[in-house]
């Protein structure tokens, strides 16, 4: 068993940012704006950190796929306690058509080239919204997954999961290797203090190509248009 | 005056100190500016202070802005999500 753990890191616009719509109602405006590490992203890092420092697991490698700037989303789980990073460069019209399907196929081509037991992913991106990444990974791999996990604990080569749904909590029992997304209550993700992002300047970070991985990211999607929700009315007691 | 090797690992940490405050303030509510100003004045007063025991209790005050700074920062992100991802 490698030990090792893959966690999936997003770049996303930072959540206490008010989003606008470009002119053109082609997307929403990023340039100059604030990013930062999807929240849910950040409690999967944390959880794998947690096994790590627990011995439960001996590695945890950091994905992020995306522009140059993915690398400071990557720099932020280093920082966090993950130990490597991989960079699956992806810019322009590309990243701006990237969505849960390519990304599950260049994890699931990363999990099998790094021999990875969990993959550990957020619930959902706070852009998009989509919350398809993990279930998508999961089925592209053939293996079992845990999502919405608000509780993981590890027994020998079989994974305790308690599931957040409608309605209460789902208690499952799965296999590894395994596919895990983190929903807000798994966790209080650590700040990513000031010496640890110096000292995580040490760490590696590898920059891949999609194709190196054998994965196309073309889309089989195409974005109509983006507009903003109709004005909240007053309301009236 | 304090022996040498005293001051030199207080001025240590002191320096520690200040750039994890500095850094952490960035996101003050109120402003990183407003954060950085007061937290400046705030050594700025206390420079001369010689007394270990006084030194220590400032470090630890300061390591108590930082803890409550990283609580603030988490509770304002958790609330944000919980009260938009779910219905209570």
């Amino acid at each position: 068993m490698s030990g090792r753990v893959l966690v999936g890191v997003k770049r996303v616009i930072d959540y206490a940012v008010k989003i606008r719509v470009k002119p053109d109602n082609t997307g929403v405006v990023t340039d100059g704006v604030k990013h930062s590490m999807n929240p849910f992203c950040e409690i999967a890092v944390e959880e794998a950190v947690k096994l790590k420092e627990k011995k439960l697991i001996k590695e945890v490698v950091a994905v992020s796929c995306g522009p140059q700037q993915s690398q400071e989303t990557i720099r932020t789980a280093l920082a966090m306690g993950a130990d490597r990073g991989i960079h699956v460069d992806v810019s322009g019209k590309d990243y701006e058509n990237l969505g849960p399907l390519q990304v599950s196929k260049i994890l699931a081509a990363l999990a099998k080239q790094e021999d990875a037991q969990l993959i550990l992913l957020g619930k959902q991106a706070i852009d998009d919204d989509c919350n398809q990444t993990g279930q998508m990974t999961a089925a592209l791999l053939d293996w079992p997954q845990g999502t919405f996990a608000s509780e993981v604990s590890l027994e020998g080569d079989k994974i305790n999961l308690v599931r957040e749904i409608d309605g209460g909590l789902e208690h499952i029992k799965i296999n590894t290797p395994a596919v895990i997304t983190a929903d807000l209550r798994l966790n209080t993700p650590r700040y990513a203090t000031l010496p640890n992002i110096m000292k995580a300047k040490k760490k590696k970070i590898v920059t891949v190509k999609p194709a190196d991985l054998g994965v196309d990211v073309t889309s089989r999607l195409e974005v109509l248009k983006v507009e903003e929700p109709p004005q909240r009315q007053a309301g009236r007691v | 005056r304090l022996p040498v090797s005293t001051s030199r690992r207080s001025s240590a940490l002191l320096s520690e100190l200040e750039s994890k405050l500095l850094y952490l303030g960035r996101e003050y509510p109120k402003g990183g500016d407003y954060f950085r100003d007061r937290l400046r004045a705030a050594f700025a007063r206390n420079k001369a202070v010689e007394d270990p025991e006084q030194i220590k209790a400032l470090i630890a005050r300061g390591e108590y802005v930082a803890r409550e700074l990283e609580a603030l920062y988490y509770l304002r992100k958790y609330r944000a999500m919980k009260k938009r991802y779910y219905e209570d």
